[in-house]
C-alpha cells in the first residue's frame, strides 16, 4: 500500500493511501466529534458533524467519506466549524424529543456526551417535539423513536454483520423513522435473531434493553471489532 | 432496418402526408388533454366519418405547441395556405373548423384564431422542440418523416465515438437539469472510464413546482429523446439504457414505452441497431414520486432499487455509477439537443446563444402572465423579453415584481434585473440559477417571505432525511418563516434564519440541502424590506399575511424597561 502526505492544521502527516480523512485525523489524536459514524460498518456521512475544511476546495467535506490524497491540506477546528457543529447538535436535539433527566442513557449517551463537548448548553430553535410512539413489543429490547437521532448504525449493523435487515427506515425528511419488518411491531418480527447488534452500536437511548432503568444503560461497542476480527483475521481474543 | 430503408419509410410518409388535401392537428399532452382535447379529437374523427372525408383529411394528435393556457389548441394545415392555429377550441368548435377547412372550397372559422405573428411565436426559436406540436409521438413514421434516427445513421457510420464526443464538446453544450455542466466533456471522462459495461440514463425525473419541459419532450417527441440517449450509448461505449420517469407522468412513460417497442421492432433500438455491430437497449424505470430522486446519486440508487437517496461524491458516476461502473447520466432535455447538434454540426449550435451558454433553453413559463405555456428561447434573451413579449406581460394591469427561476434551487429575479441576459452566468450572479427551466412571474400581490415558505414547505416534505443540516434545518427554516408570516417573529429571528441559510448551505450533503436555502436567500437579498415590515411593523406589504399570532415578550428589554421607570418615579418621589 502506497503512502501519502498531507497537511492536517498546518501539521505534516503521513497516511496509507486507501485511508479515509477521519481515521488519519483520529490518529494524530486530534478529537472530531461524529455520530453516525462507526468503525466496522460501512459510512454514511449522514451526521455532517465530522465535516472538515479542505484548502483548494469551496465545499465543506464530511471526513469519513472523503479518501486521503497526495498533498492536501485539511483544517478540522476553524472557527466555521466549531459554529456549525454547534448547529448541527443544536437541530439535532430539537427534532426529536431529548430529555436526558429521564432517559436510559443519561450520563452514558453519545449525543449527550458530543453536546457537552462541543459546549451546546442550550437551544435557540423551537423543539419540534412530534408525538412519536415506543415499540416495546420485543422480548428484549424496546425503540423509542423519541430518542432516534437517524444516524442509521442500527440499520447497517444489523444488514451488514448480522445479515437479518431485519431494521430499515421508512418515510422521508424529518418524518423518517426506523421500522422493523415492513413496518410491523418488533415484537412480531421473524427475522429479528435477538442478537441485540442495533442496540449496543445505538448511541442515544432510542434502543435499549428492557429492564434498564434510568442512567443504566451502558452499550458495549467493543464487540462488533471483536466479530469483525473474528471473522476476517481469526482472531478470538475479546 | 439500415439506412436506406429509413430513408424509404421517410420518403413513403411524406407522400403520403402530401396526399390529404388537410390536415388537422390537435395537441394532445397533458395540459390540452385536461382541458377536453379528447373530446375535441372524438368530434374531429365523427365529422370526418360523418361526411366521407377520410381519404381527404387526416386527423393527428400531436404533442404539445406552446400555449399551454390557450388550450386545447388546433393547428389546420392545408396545402399552399398558411397554417392556421385556434385556441380553446370546444366540440362545438371543432365541428365547424372541420367542416370548414375540409370543404371543397377551403374557408377559416373566424374565431378563437391565434395570429401566426404573434410574439409568443416569433421570438421563439425551435431546435429541441422543432417536431413538437407537427408529429404524432406514437407514429415512428412521422418522426422520421421528419428526418428522425438520420442522426443516429450518421454517427454510426460515419463518426468514431472519440468524433461524436469532440462534436458535442465544440458545440459548447451545458447540462440542461440545472447546474450545467459541460455535457461533452461528461461524455469524454465516461468514454475514457476503464470498464467492460457503462451505462446512460436520461434523468426525467422532474419535480419542481411550476416546471414540465421534460414531460412535454416525452410526451411529445420520445424518439428524439431515444435517439439522443443511442448516441450516447455509442460514444461512450454503453449498451444499456436507463430512462427514468417520474410516476406522476403516466402519458410521458405510456408514448416512451411505445416508442420503444417500436423502434426495436424496427432495428433502431436494441440488437445490431441500423445493422451496425452496436447494440442498445433501452429500459424505462418509474420513479416513486421523490424529489430527490432527481439528483444523480439519489437517482441511481433508485434505479437499482434501492431507497432514493444520495450519496457522497467523489466517486462520480463517471467513474462509478450503476452497479460500479462507469455511468453517464443526462437530463431528457440534454439529450433532445443531441441530435440536431450531430445533424446540423457543432458550429450551427454554437452559433446560436451567448459566449458560454450555446443553443437554446426551454422554459416552463408560468405565474402571472398573460399567456403561460412551453417556450424555447436562445440563451441570452433578456429576461423582459420572456415576460413582456412572448408572455404578453402581466394581466389586470398590476406591476411586475419579480421573476422566479430555477424551482426551489433557484431564486427570485427583481424587476431592476428584467434587462439582464439568461443564461446561466448571469442568473447565478444574481443569486438564481437557470434551474431545469421553470419560470414563475409575480406581480405585486405576491409577499416575498410567503414565497419563500412556499419553497421551504416543498423542500421540508422533499428532504430524504440522510443528513441533518437539511432534515432538520429546513423544517426550522420553515417555522421561522411561520413566525414571520404570523406575526410573531422578532429581530432576532431574522437573524437566525440567516445564519441557518447559510449553514445550511456549506453543510449539507447534495445539492437538494445545499440549494434549498436559495429561494430565501434571494428574496432576502432583494426584499429585506418585506421581512422588516412583517416583523417590526407587522404589516404585510403585499395585503396578503395575516396576522394572528404576537411575538413573544422581550424579557430582557422589559425588564430594563421597567428598572429605568422605577429609577424615574423614585427620583420623583
Amino acid at each position: 500500500m502506497s503512502v501519502v502526505t498531507l497537511h492536517i492544521n498546518d501539521e505534516l502527516v503521513s497516511a496509507r493511501s486507501d485511508q479515509k480523512l477521519l481515521e488519519v485525523i483520529r490518529e494524530q489524536g486530534i478529537d472530531i466529534p461524529t455520530l453516525c459514524h462507526m468503525e466496522g460498518i460501512s459510512d454514511l456521512g449522514g451526521c455532517r458533524l465530522c465535516l472538515v475544511e479542505v484548502q483548494g476546495s469551496n465545499r465543506l467535506l464530511a471526513s469519513c467519506v472523503t479518501p486521503v490524497q497526495e498533498g492536501m491540506s485539511v483544517y478540522t477546528h476553524s472557527e466555521r466549524l466549531v459554529k456549525y457543529r454547534r448547529m448541527i447538535m443544536e437541530l439535532l436535539l430539537s427534532e426529536r424529543n431529548h430529555t436526558c433527566a429521564v432517559c436510559v442513557m443519561n450520563g452514558h449517551c453519545e449525543l449527550q456526551y458530543e453536546a457537552a463537548k462541543l459546549g451546546v448548553d442550550h437551544v435557540r430553535y423551537d423543539y419540534l417535539s412530534p408525538d412519536l410512539p415506543i415499540d416495546a413489543s420485543h422480548s428484549n429490547f424496546t425503540l423509542d423513536h423519541n430518542r432516534c437521532i437517524l444516524c442509521l448504525r442500527c440499520v447497517r449493523v444489523c444488514d451488514e454483520v448480522e445479515g437479518a435487515h431485519t431494521l430499515d427506515v421508512m418515510g422521508r425528511g424529518t418524518n423518517s423513522r426506523i421500522i422493523t419488518a415492513l413496518n410491523r411491531p418488533w415484537g412480531k418480527c421473524i427475522s429479528c435473531t435477538k442478537c441485540g447488534k442495533c442496540v449496543q452500536v445505538c448511541p442515544t437511548g432510542a434502543l435499549f434493553e428492557k429492564g434498564s432503568s434510568v442512567g443504566e444503560m451502558e452499550k458495549r461497542h467493543a464487540f462488533l471489532s471483536w466479530i469483525l476480527n473474528g471473522r476476517e483475521r481469526k482472531e478470538w481474543h475479546w | 432496418m439500415n439506412r436506406e430503408e429509413l430513408q424509404a419509410m421517410g420518403e413513403r410518409e411524406q407522400e403520403k402526408q402530401q396526399s390529404y388535401r388537410c390536415r388537422l392537428l390537435c395537441c394532445a399532452s397533458t395540459p390540452c388533454l385536461s382541458s377536453g382535447a379528447t373530446a375535441v379529437i372524438e368530434t374531429f374523427k365523427q365529422v370526418i366519418k360523418e361526411h366521407d372525408l377520410e381519404a381527404e383529411v387526416a386527423i393527428t394528435s400531436t404533442g404539445c405547441m406552446g400555449p399551454c393556457s390557450r388550450g386545447p389548441l388546433v393547428t389546420v394545415q392545408v396545402n399552399g395556405q398558411q397554417d392556421v392555429i385556434y385556441e380553446q377550441v370546444t366540440p362545438e368548435l371543432a365541428r365547424e373548423i372541420a367542416l370548414a377547412h375540409a370543404a371543397a372550397e377551403p374557408k377559416t372559422v373566424e374565431k378563437n384564431i391565434l395570429p401566426g405573428d404573434l410574439a409568443f411565436f416569433t421570438k421563439q426559436k425551435k431546435v429541441v422542440l422543432s417536431n413538437s406540436g407537427l408529429i404524432d409521438p406514437d407514429r415512428l413514421e412521422s418522426y422520421v418523416a421528419r428526418g428522425g434516427y438520420s442522426a443516429l445513421a450518421h454517427a454510426l457510420r460515419e463518426m468514431t465515438p472519440m468524433e461524436v464526443c469532440e462534436t458535442i464538446i465544440k458545440s459548447g453544450l451545458r447540462g440542461r437539469g440545472g447546474a450545467g455542466y459541460p455535457s461533452g466533456l461528461k461524455w469524454d471522462l465516461v468514454r475514457k472510464a476503464p470498464g467492460d459495461k457503462k451505462y446512460v440514463i436520461a434523468n426525467g425525473d422532474e419535480g419542481d413546482p411550476g416546471a414540465y419541459m421534460d414531460r412535454t419532450l416525452m410526451e411529445s417527441d420520445p424518439h428524439r429523446v431515444l435517439e439522443g440517449m443511442a448516441i450516447a450509448g455509442y460514444a461512450v461505449g454503453a449498451d444499456q439504457g436507463f430512462i427514468y420517469v417520474r410516476g406522476e407522468y403516466p402519458i410521458a412513460a405510456k408514448r416512451l414505452e411505445n416508442a420503444i417497442r417500436i423502434a426495436e421492432r424496427r432495428g433502431l433500438l436494441g440488437g445490431r441497431v441500423l445493422d451496425s455491430s452496436f447494440n442498445f437497449r433501452v429500459d424505462i424505470r418509474i420513479g416513486a414520486g421523490a424529489f430527490v430522486c432527481g439528483e444523480e446519486t439519489a437517482l441511481m440508487a433508485s434505479i437499482m432499487g434501492r431507497r432514493g437517496q444520495p450519496w457522497p461524491r467523489p466517486p462520480y458516476p463517471a467513474q462509478k455509477g450503476l452497479w460500479g461502473f462507469p455511468t453517464l447520466i443526462n437530463n431528457v432535455e440534454t439529450f433532445g439537443n443531441i441530435a440536431p447538434i450531430i445533424e446540423n454540426g457543432a458550429e450551427w449550435y454554437a452559433s446560436i446563444g451567448t459566449e458560454k451558454s450555446k443553443g437554446t433553453k426551454i422554459f416552463a413559463l408560468a405565474g402571472t402572465v398573460e399567456t403561460t405555456g412551453l417556450i424555447e428561447v436562445p440563451m441570452g434573451i433578456s429576461l423582459r423579453e420572456i415576460v413582456f413579449d412572448i408572455g404578453g406581460g402581466i394581466p389586470g394591469g398590476r406591476e411586475f415584481k419579480a421573476a422566479q427561476t430555477g424551482g426551489p434551487s433557484g431564486g427570485c429575479i427583481p424587476a431592476e434585473h428584467l434587462d439582464t441576459p439568461v443564461d446561466y452566468e448571469s442568473l447565478s450572479r444574481l443569486g438564481s440559477i437557470m434551474g431545469s427551466g421553470g419560470l414563475v412571474v409575480m406581480d405585486d400581490t405576491s409577499c416575498m417571505p410567503d414565497v419563500a415558505k412556499f419553497f421551504m414547505e416543498f423542500c421540508m416534505d422533499e428532504s430524504c432525511g440522510k443528513c441533518v443540516p437539511c432534515r432538520v434545518g429546513t423544517v426550522q427554516l420553515h417555522q421561522i418563516l411561520e413566525h414571520i408570516t404570523n406575526g410573531s417573529a422578532t429581530q432576532e429571528d431574522l437573524d437566525k434564519l440567516e445564519e441557518l441559510c447559510i449553514m445550511m448551505k456549506e453543510t449539507s450533503l447534495c445539492g437538494l440541502g445545499q440549494s434549498a436555502p436559495n429561494p430565501l436567500l434571494s428574496t432576502l437579498k432583494y426584499f429585506r424590506q418585506e421581512y422588516e415590515a412583517h416583523i417590526a411593523n407587522r404589516t404585510c406589504p403585499a395585503e396578503k399575511c395575516t396576522f394572528t399570532e404576537v411575538p413573544p415578550l422581550q424579557l430582557t428589554e422589559e425588564l430594563q424597561r421597567r428598572a429605568r421607570l422605577a429609577k424615574t418615579d423614585s427620583e420623583v418621589s
